[in-house]
């Protein structure tokens, strides 16, 4: 029963290849549905940001971190807790602007970009824009306005992968009106 | 590594994505299953591959959908398909007593009416997997208590 061999050590890597192809056929769909790139890149905004108002309940519930008291250690816990989590890659964060509000996710390998080659009439696509998106979302719901995009891409040439972060501003909860 | 947490998520996403795009725009739901559903043939085609690709050959097309109960759906979710029957005729019904992209949702009658946009990816996922084995399929499904649900592959003679 040669089919049985070795399962064990592969169904984690199908997983993740499940995840991999998924997102792909999604991105492929929504190039049919959206005439210009633009639109599609919104949109896998926009799809990450809904899954990561999300994710960041199952992080807290399965991770067990508190509260982060300053950018850089939000920074650390997503590079190392977050991406180690649902990617299995641990990015380095560099290019600290001088205020401490801004910085750079290396990623040196892509699992979203696995299987992927961009064709030559998609040069504007941002393909993982979908991270992005979860990574806005789920900082949103512990109070961190920020803005996430791409600077660089392998699949655009690039020699890695760069996701910078700004930090924009605390977002102070507001109680409704009579509640302490 | 990739939790699968997060192809929970991307997969209600989805579906949310395609209908909240459908109502603004043009299309009526029947489109939005066809496309979840070719979606998750894509899927399907390239998972079977890579899962295959060290195996031993399969005897017969009941020991391709004893693989695809067994093997494929513990991978995709974590579980094998509780009851697989046959008429030996072409038509096999694969009964998931928890199907794990019904789970989250209520599981009394409210949501019924939603559950096939939920399903449509999985059969065109069967359907996928098992075209790239060399079976030409329909694959359609119904719920009748979430979250139960049956697959019904309809094997199509070339």
């Amino acid at each position: 029963m040669s089919r049985q061999a070795g399962r064990g050590t592969e169904s984690k890597k199908m997983n993740s290849e499940l995840f991999t192809l998924t997102y792909g056929a999604l991105v492929t769909q929504l190039c049919k549905d959206y005439e210009n790139d633009e639109d599609v890149n919104k949109q896998l905004d926009k799809m990450g940001y809904n899954i990561g108002v999300r994710l960041i309940e199952d992080f807290l519930a399965r991770s067990n971190v508190g509260r982060c008291h300053d950018f850089r250690e939000t920074a650390d816990v997503i590079a190392k807790i977050a991406f180690k989590m649902y990617l299995g890659i641990t990015p380095s964060i560099t290019n600290w602007s001088p205020a401490g509000d801004e910085f750079s996710l290396i990623l040196e390998n892509n699992p979203l970009v696995d299987f992927v080659e961009l064709p030559d009439n998609h040069s504007s696509l941002i393909y993982s824009n979908l991270l992005c998106g979860v990574l806005r979302g789920a900082l949103e719901m512990v109070q961190m306005a920020v803005d996430v995009k791409f600077v660089q891409d392998t699949l655009k040439g690039d020699s890695v992968t760069e996701i910078r972060m700004k930090f924009i501003r605390r977002i102070e909860d507001n109680l409704p009106a009579g509640e302490e | 590594m990739a939790d699968e947490a997060l192809f929970l998520l991307l997969h209600n996403e989805m579906v949310a994505g395609l209908y909240r795009a459908a109502e603004q725009g043009e299309g009526e739901n029947g489109r939005c299953i066809t496309k979840l559903e070719n979606m998750g043939f894509r899927v399907g085609q390239g998972l079977i591959e890579r899962f295959t690709k060290d195996t031993a050959r399969f005897k017969d097309e009941l020991d391709i959908m004893k693989f695809i109960c067994k093997d494929f759906w513990t991978t995709v979710f974590k579980k094998q398909i509780d009851n697989l029957r046959t008429n030996h005729q072409g038509i096999y019904v694969l009964q998931d007593n928890k199907f794990r992209l019904l789970m989250q949702m209520s599981a009394g009658k409210q949501y019924l009416e939603h559950a096939p946009k939920y399903l449509a990816f999985t059969c065109g996922l069967i359907r996928g997997g098992l075209s790239n084995l060399g079976i030409k399929s329909i694959v359609t499904a119904e719920v009748s208590t979430m979250p139960a649900c049956k697959f019904q592959v309809m094997i199509q003679k070339m």
